[in-house]
């Protein structure tokens, strides 16, 4: 096998249809659409919470797959990329307590207390 | 590394210690470019989250009321308030330029030097348009509505020092895109890529694979407005 033979064979695998790109990108406007509703029409607490979420996470998902095509690559790539990053979703859990704690000694010292 | 010694190699889950445990180059197959973008990015992924966790603690922590992003960045048309319209269309161009810079990647493979050349141009004056709408955000927050990194009329004095850092921060990732995307474009529509001409700075000779790392960068950029979106937005 020669380097040419080589170098096409990498690029081959490389190039996707174009209908996959033109889906994603309409599926990103449809979701963005949609996260812009739940605030036009004013949706509250958890629902609001639940929709913003989904919304983020499906787009996210989407273009991190497909336009930055983690989907096709190797492996062990997407999954050192991917540890770190659920990682990191643990310590806003952390934080969310955290912060909750705070706001709680603040309201229990500053304007229960003193 | 070519398809058939890859195909010796494992799959799924026994990749990662075999890749990792390996010789000369983890992530086989992978261009060496892209897998350095990659671990940037990663990088870049930590510096965002510290800034979005911080504003996340101190928003959730505070006991002064935060102010409302709906009406703060809502937009006067023709007399009614529309909520948020400069934010969804800022999120529109950039979704838009995201596609475009998708279409550039494919046709910088397929070798259509000029079609890809076009869509690079394309990208970058979409991220012109969403830092030109950036510009026109910040001046009304700053001369017309008096918000400060340590105080504003409308609630929490943390809300500015938040706003200017975290919306800065994305909007200087999209200006240096916004150059490089120009630098790629110029490279492309030359034919460096198919010429082998040789990189002012690096000296060495590229490939199409640049587009593509390029891509990556931008997407990044797009990524992370998803979440400033929803967490600076629409909270």
């Amino acid at each position: 096998m020669t380097m040419t033979d080589i170098t096409n064979q990498e690029k081959q695998s490389t190039t996707h249809k174009l209908g996959i790109y033109l889906w994603i990108w309409g599926l990103l406007f449809v979701l963005s659409f949609f996260s812009y509703m739940v605030d036009y029409l004013n949706f509250q607490g958890l629902l609001r919470w639940f929709l913003i979420l989904l919304f983020m996470f499906s787009k996210a998902g989407l273009i991190m797959a497909f336009f930055m095509h983690l989907f096709w690559e190797r492996y062990a790539l997407v999954n050192v990329l991917l540890w770190p990053m659920t990682a990191i979703a643990c310590f806003v859990g952390l934080m969310v307590a955290e912060s909750k704690y705070t706001f709680f000694t603040r309201l229990f010292y500053f304007v229960l207390g003193s | 590394m070519d398809q058939s010694a890859l195909d010796k190699l494992p799959k799924g889950w026994g990749s990662i210690p075999s890749d990792l445990n390996s010789d000369q180059t983890a992530f086989k197959g992978v261009n060496w470019g892209k897998a350095m973008m990659w671990i940037f990015l990663l990088s870049d992924t930590f510096i965002f989250s510290c800034f979005l966790l911080s504003y996340m603690t101190d928003r959730g922590s505070t006991t002064v009321p935060w102010p409302n992003a709906s009406e703060v960045f809502g937009l006067e048309v023709f007399g009614t308030s529309v909520p948020l319209l400069l934010i969804a269309i800022m999120t529109f161009v950039l979704i838009s330029s995201s596609g475009t810079m998708a279409l550039a990647v494919k046709n910088g493979y397929e070798k259509n030097r000029k079609l890809c050349a076009i869509f690079l141009l394309l990208t970058a004056l979409g991220g012109l348009t969403f830092v030109g709408m950036q510009v026109f955000e910040w001046n009304k927050l700053i001369f017309h509505e008096g918000v400060r990194p340590w105080s504003n009329p409308m609630g929490a004095p943390q809300f500015g020092a938040f706003f200017f850092m975290i919306t800065g921060f994305h909007g200087t990732h999209v200006s240096i895109g916004v150059i490089f995307l120009l630098i790629m474009a110029r490279k492309t529509w030359r034919g460096d890529f198919d010429t082998d001409r040789k990189g002012y700075f690096t000296s060495m000779k590229s490939d199409y694979v640049a587009i593509e790392i390029m891509g990556l960068y931008w997407h990044f950029v797009d990524l992370v407005w998803v979440f400033i979106f929803a967490f600076f937005y629409l909270w």
